[in-house]
């Protein structure tokens, strides 16, 4: 179990990459659904007995983060008649770079990090770097589209390390958290489709020229 | 020991002319046509040699020697690797490095011998080899670093061999990485799709290719058959990686490696089927998300 778990977590870290390292837009949301999907399969695999919390659990996981949102995102890009490129500020090969950089930060914060219990190697490194990876995405991507992918990106990073406490705190914070990230998408969804509407354009460096 | 391996280098030898045909099939089989047959590439080397060779009057001696540099270094490269399972040809202290070494001086000779004839198609073709590999050698070291990291062996043989007591087991996450790494290396270093694409015969967007534009006969057959040697080679780095530390008798762990390479062979005529080359500006992209998983694996590595 611990084994399936690293790999799970493994397969985490490399779908972000592919968010930092891909060109095209569509295969930016199908990296984070697949993340999401995977994340819905790590409740399961860490707490092998399985009660109607866990699976319930997974299973809202995967519908939310690995269906509807990147479903929203898809048909966000053909109603709003996004350019399926991403358009970076950063380059891709910087972004790889750093990627690299956050997983090794994210490695030796998490070995000086006293989380209590007792759970997989990979979890508490993989969350951060998680979390890392998509606030670059955030600070490092021109368009509100890719930018709302980063930012899921980093609410998978927030779950991941939730998952640390949930036989503690059961429920609380698994709920908060998807609550958290259909609001916050819903609100961006809403965000996007203004500035398009209103300027023809996706690109948030345009919002500095806004006047009223 | 010795022995299975030589008899193993020497079944790789012959293999290697089949590998690429096998890539080939497998891409015609996959897009609906029935293809050059596998082995196509022997009845080449066959017509080839066969031929007088005709050089342009401005080369030199250097034109001459990069075929036989091109056979030679893959060759020795062959010799580092523990192709049985438990012991190399010749091994020595932070043999590695040669390994690299031997890849990189077959490749500058050939780059020499493209400038030497003097063409700017050639030279072009040169200077996007000799800039490629430089960012192939990070992803190759670093895959080195992983398996040094794992075994603490400081040679191939050492370092690849299942003699060690340390099995898949804790590791696998790092060495798996360090495994795809090592076949998106084997792409680039064998001139397959996404790198170089081995079907274009358009002088600006072939790289390999364009290079040995001017050799002919035996000398062309020399250069093909290095590159056949090489893709073999660097398809056997990999699968031994796998196949030693699963598999324990030196005769199974040599028919495993035959199998292994033929399956790379057909995984590379897969990816030539599902995507075209890359634009020339994306390649580096490509090749430094080799060195990006190699490095994910030595992270994973001082992680676990």
């Amino acid at each position: 179990m611990e084994r399936l778990a690293d790999l799970v977590l493994l397969l985490v870290l490399l779908s972000g990459f592919l968010v930092l390292g891909t060109t095209r837009l569509t295969t930016c949301i199908r990296a984070v659904a697949i993340q999401g999907a995977l994340l819905g399969l790590l409740p399961v695999i860490l707490h092998p007995q399985w009660s109607v919390h866990t699976v319930g659990l997974a299973a809202g996981t995967i519908l939310v983060k690995a269906i509807v949102l990147p479903r929203f995102l898809i048909w966000a890009i053909r109603e709003a008649a996004v350019r399926r490129e991403v358009e970076p500020r950063l380059g891709y090969l910087a972004s790889l770079v750093l990627g690299i950089l956050a997983v090794a930060t994210a490695g030796v914060v998490a070995g000086r990090l006293p989380v209590p219990g007792d759970h997989p190697v990979l979890l508490v490194p993989t969350a951060l770097a998680v979390v890392i990876m998509g606030l670059q995405v955030l600070a490092t991507r021109a368009k509100a589209l890719i930018q709302v992918v980063g930012y899921l990106m980093l609410e998978n990073g927030i779950y991941v390390f939730g998952l640390t406490s949930v036989d503690r705190v059961p429920f609380l914070i698994e709920v908060g958290v998807l609550l958290d990230i259909f609001v916050a998408v819903f609100i961006m969804g809403i965000v996007v489709f203004h500035i398009n509407r209103e300027f023809d354009s996706l690109d948030s460096a345009r919002l500095t020229e806004l006047h009223d | 020991m010795t022995g299975s391996t030589a008899v193993g280098a020497l079944a790789l030898l012959l293999v290697a002319p089949g590998v690429p045909g096998v890539a080939t099939k497998t891409k015609s089989w996959l897009t609906g046509r029935r293809g050059a047959p596998v082995t196509q590439l022997y009845w080449d080397l066959l017509r080839l040699l066969r031929k007088g060779a005709v050089y342009s009057t401005t080369t030199t001696w250097v034109f001459r020697v990069a075929p036989v540099a091109g056979v030679v270094a893959p060759l020795l490269a062959l010799g580092l690797l523990p192709l049985d399972g438990s012991a190399a040809l010749f091994s020595f202290s932070g043999d590695f490095v040669g390994f690299a070494g031997l890849l990189a001086l077959g490749r500058f000779a050939f780059v020499l011998a493209a400038l030497d004839t003097g063409s700017s198609f050639e030279g072009m073709g040169a200077s996007r080899d000799a800039a490629f590999a430089s960012l192939v050698e990070p992803a190759l070291f670093i895959d080195f670093l992983v398996l040094v990291m794992a075994t603490g062996q400081l040679t191939l043989a050492g370092a690849l061999s299942g003699a060690q007591p340390l099995a898949w087991g804790t590791t696998a996450p790092a060495l798996a990485m360090a495994v795809v790494s090592l076949f998106f290396v084997m792409l680039a270093e064998a001139s397959r799709v996404p790198v170089d694409d081995p079907a274009t015969h358009l002088e600006l967007t072939m790289i390999h290719e364009v290079a040995a534009l001017d050799y002919s006969g035996p000398d062309l057959a020399l250069v093909l058959y290095g590159a056949a040697l090489r893709m073999t080679l660097m398809a056997a780095l990999p699968t031994i990686l796998v196949v030693a530390r699963t598999i324990h008798s030196p005769g199974a762990t040599l028919a495993s490696l035959l199998g292994g390479v033929l399956v790379t062979a057909i995984l590379v005529g897969v990816v030539e089927s599902v995507m075209a080359r890359l634009r020339l500006s994306r390649v580096p992209q490509f090749l430094v998300a080799a060195s990006v998983l190699a490095s994910l694996g030595a992270i994973l590595q001082l992680l676990t």
